[in-house]
């Protein structure tokens, strides 16, 4: 569905990501995991136009989407949720669901959406005219979810969704997590939090500064001996 | 070894040759061309002390050209004779009427008022930031240009002051001139400017490491007045005329606009820019009187030449957002290091220099070559990612 | 003492009269900052602009009034958004003294050019008499011009209040003014929402260039920048980014000004824009967010 090949991004004119390359599969949920400052979040915000690659390319659904601008990556069905949540503080949670379906056509769907949001969610339903800038954190990271779910995603792209969450907060964004990759879309996880990913994940790719070392199914990594020790507390 | 490393030839693009023109300007001081440099040497000390505010210390003020006045109206009261005084400003004290100072005297307290006024203002202002700063800073231009026009017992009001005894010579501006640059160089090396600089970085970071963001930000602001102040009693008694209308906004913009085509974290920038600033408007001048191109007559075009330096200011912050100069400071470092005035006494600097440039042409036609051919793989790199792509689809 | 309330009353009114075209071009400073955080300083010279084709256009080829506005909209809608192509688009991921320095390099480059094009010099600009036609509501006269003005204001506000409110370009706006990353993940295309903010904000601009020529009734090519300037005060005054607050803050800059020249002893007139400035440094320094701001103050 997804195939990133020999990918190189700069930032601040010093390269981040190397030659990585990876794939997706329909129906996949993809863990992207390594350390603070190894490009996680770069690769993300390449894939979705906010950062232009130096080189090389991304093909979604066969067709390349390399130097597409933002918005018609969207168009195409590859939605962001990006790392702190970025969720507009001063609108009110309707408004932002309702900006998470900017593209979308069909009234029907649009208002499915949002039913599915607050199914997922019902804190969200309580407080829908509220601003979301009065959210507690895990909320504001459910109306994240929810908002990117309302662009009818064919692929997920999740920044560190637990960040900054308490463990039981995070058991629950991760249990909506498992609920959406059940109902079949394609994710794609970047993560900090190596052991919960790994629980999820169908396949794993390991980065580190900016290459990926190591890659495979989640439930095979998850015994590895090094990956064991390097990411998971070695025990 | 790089031609810009030999201390010789720094020696003599940044010393010698400068110090020729200042001498030969000095000669003939009532010369056109002479007036243009003195007018570079001014334009030098306001955006150096500029810099130091917007470029090293990371706020951002439009509203220089107010301190500029503030010290050229002071320093024109003290050097004025009394009966000139009597004439246009009645409204005068009496000790101030009969006060006539010499004009370095004049010049300082001017810049003190200037810097004290810089205090009163920096206070408030000083909390803005960005650019509801520079339009507090505008604003303080707009409130002192009031002030000139309007107290017309102290400033003869809208008519301006004339008269002014004209001191301003090739030697005192230039000795300005250095002696600001210096004070800045010396003040950007030690530990204030360091956390000047930090404070510009990181406003967050430089808190923690336990720099008052508070002094930093109203003694910066202040010592740049200072500065501005003297080049504005520099600029009055020079032209021997002041009104509000020179120290108005279109002035204080052209101060951020040199700073800004210079590199504004560079007191070499501020060099650099003056130097554009200054001849460029002149050779440009003719376009606004009209000239003949090619055979045909242009018609007068009042307002090319800021038409042109517009453009150009724009293209700058474009394409070289930090400016010519950067973050370089190669004209103050060698101007102010003692190593490139001894070079003149050392013999393996003139052989040094020597073989440079005997290898010069050499060089040039080797660099010429490696950048024609790299040129030409990367055109071929080119064309073969364009048969693929086309190959692809 | 019923001479000093009509005195009082029509500083007044003059104040509401000035205080409509500070509303005016405020809108269009506070569409424009809402989006990009940008001052445009050019946004005056934009009015000039307008003013000038109104200007060459009735006195050289005799068109009606309605048509040269219409003109001159296009025409500065053209420039607004010409400005932003080349001037602001590529440094859209500058800090925000650099886009400052760069609306500055614009308005100079648009004061210089009408200077080549039109000469320095001040031209006379005079309305029909239609609109220059006194009507006398008891003590207080206005012009139809002052009229029209006035509803203008009120009408613009309306609709794009509603517009801003309700629309789905409205939502795209102020969610590019929230978090402009977070609008292009949305699949907001923000190039576009910002070249509406600039047709907005242009076309404002000439209307209410006509509005301030009208009331001056003399036009040079400078004449916009302090009023332009002016208006970014009311509308910092007011709130910026919101257009109740760039409104409010017109009238309430307006009649502060009228109040303080009609007021204050005869040697203080000459201080009105000295004024306007002070007033704005004070508000800032209690309310650094304006009168209806509630977000991103200037203040460190």
């Amino acid at each position: 569905m997804l195939s990133i090949k020999n990918l190189n991004v700069k930032y601040d004119n010093i390269r981040v990501v190397h030659d990585v390359s990876l794939n997706i599969e329909n129906g996949e949920l993809i863990a992207l995991i390594g350390a603070n400052g190894a490009g996680k979040s770069t690769i993300l915000k390449t894939l979705s136009g906010l950062i232009r690659p130096e080189s090389g390319h991304i093909f979604f659904e066969g067709k390349e989407i390399t130097k597409l601008p933002s918005h018609e990556i969207v168009e195409k069905g590859i939605i962001h949720v990006p790392e702190g949540r970025q969720i507009f503080a001063k609108m009110t949670i309707e408004e932002n669901l309702k900006l998470g379906a900017y593209q979308q056509k069909d009234k029907n769907l649009i208002k499915e959406k949002m039913e599915l949001a607050f199914d997922l969610f019902p804190i969200l339903k309580q407080r829908i005219r509220q601003l979301a800038g009065t959210l507690s954190g895990g909320e504001q990271q459910m109306l994240a979810i929810g908002r990117a779910l309302q662009g009818n995603p064919k692929l997920l792209l999740l920044d560190e969704p637990s960040m900054g969450l308490s463990p039981l907060m995070t058991q629950q964004v991760f249990d909506v997590l498992t609920k959406l990759k059940d109902s079949g879309i394609t994710m794609l996880l970047v993560e900090q939090n190596a052991y919960d990913a790994l629980e999820i994940s169908d396949r794993t790719y390991i980065l580190e500064t900016g290459r990926i070392i190591m890659e495979g199914k989640s439930s095979k990594l998850i015994e590895d001996p090094k990956v064991k020790e390097a990411y998971l507390g070695g025990d | 070894m790089r031609l810009r490393d030999s201390n010789l030839f720094k020696f003599f693009i940044f010393v010698l040759i400068p110090l020729i023109v200042l001498i030969i300007c000095g000669m003939n001081s009532t010369n056109y061309y002479a007036g243009l440099v003195h007018l570079f040497g001014i334009n030098i000390i306001l955006v150096a002390s500029l810099n130091l505010v917007n470029g090293f210390s990371g706020m951002f003020s439009m509203g220089h050209a107010a301190f500029m006045a503030i010290g050229a109206y002071a320093s024109a009261l003290l050097t004025l004779e009394t009966n000139q005084k009597m004439t246009s400003m009645s409204g005068l004290p009496e000790w101030l009427m009969n006060l006539t100072l010499p004009f370095p005297i004049a010049l300082l307290i001017g810049g003190f008022i200037a810097s004290f006024c810089a205090l009163i203002v920096g206070f408030p202002v000083l909390r803005f930031k960005g650019h509801y700063l520079a339009v507090a800073t505008i604003g303080f231009i707009v409130i002192v240009r009031a002030v000139l026009d309007n107290e017309d017992q102290w400033t003869n009001g809208a008519r301006g002051v004339t008269g002014l005894p004209n001191y301003a010579s090739t030697w005192i501006i230039f000795a300005s001139a250095i002696l600001c640059l210096f004070i800045l160089h010396r003040l950007l090396n030690s530990a204030y400017g360091r956390s000047l600089i930090a404070m510009r970085d990181d406003y967050v970071a430089a808190q923690t490491l336990g720099i008052n963001l508070t002094v930093c930000k109203i003694s910066s602001f202040c010592i740049s007045a200072f500065m501005a102040g003297v080049a504005g009693g520099l600029w009055g008694h020079m032209q021997s005329v002041i009104s509000g209308k020179f120290f108005y906004i279109e002035a204080s913009f052209k101060i951020v606009e040199t700073s800004i085509i210079g590199g504004m974290a560079s007191l070499s920038g501020a060099i650099v820019g003056s130097l554009i600033m200054t001849f460029i408007p002149e050779l440009l001048a003719p376009l606004e009187t009209g000239i003949t191109v090619f055979g045909i007559q242009l018609p007068e075009l009042y307002g090319a030449s800021n038409l042109i330096l517009a453009a150009l200011l724009i293209l700058i912050i474009i394409y070289r957002r930090q400016g010519i100069m950067g973050y370089n400071e190669i004209i103050t470092d060698s101007l102010f290091s003692i190593k490139t005035y001894t070079s003149i006494l050392k013999k393996s600097e003139y052989i040094n220099l020597y073989t440079i440039l005997i290898n010069m042409p050499k060089k040039l036609i080797s660099t010429f070559a490696a950048a024609s051919k790299t040129d030409a793989v990367k055109n071929k790199k080119r064309k073969e990612r364009r048969s693929k792509n086309e190959k692809n689809s | 003492m019923m001479d000093a309330l009509t005195y009082f009353l029509s500083q007044f009114v003059n104040g509401v009269k000035l205080g409509s075209v500070y509303a005016m071009v405020a809108i269009g400073y506070s569409m424009v900052y809402g989006i990009l955080r940008l001052i445009n300083f050019a946004h005056g010279d934009i009015m000039t602009v307008g003013v000038y084709t109104i200007l060459v256009l009735t006195t050289a080829f005799g068109m009606p009034l309605w048509v040269t506005v219409i003109i001159s909209v296009i025409i500065a809608v053209f420039v607004g958004l010409s400005a932003e192509r080349f001037a602001y688009r590529p440094l859209r991921s500058a800090g925000e003294e650099t886009t400052l320095v760069s609306s500055l390099a614009v308005s100079i480059f648009l004061q210089n050019l009408l200077v080549m094009i039109f000469s320095p010099q001040r031209k006379a600009f005079l309305l029909s008499e239609q609109l220059t036609e006194l009507h006398s509501f008891g003590t207080i006269r206005l012009s139809t011009m002052n009229i029209i003005t006035f509803i203008t204001v009120i009408i613009v506000l309306l609709i794009l209040s509603h517009m801003i409110k309700n629309t789905r370009i409205g939502m795209a706006m102020r969610a590019c003014s929230d978090n402009m990353n977070a609008a292009k993940l949305m699949g907001i295309n923000i190039t576009s929402v910002i070249v509406t903010a600039f047709i907005i904000g242009s076309a404002l601009a000439a209307l209410s260039g006509l509005m301030l020529a009208g009331e001056y009734k003399t036009i040079d090519p400078l004449m916009g920048f302090v009023p332009g300037l002016k208006a970014f005060c009311a509308a910092v005054l007011g709130g910026i980014g919101s257009l109740s607050g760039a409104v409010l803050g017109g009238f309430v800059l307006g009649i502060a000004e009228m109040l303080f020249a009609g007021l204050m002893p005869t040697e203080f007139t000459a201080y009105r824009d000295a004024f306007v400035f002070a007033l704005l440094i004070l508000v800032l320094l209690i309310r650094p967010n304006g009168i209806l701001g509630t977000k991103d103050g200037g203040r460190s």
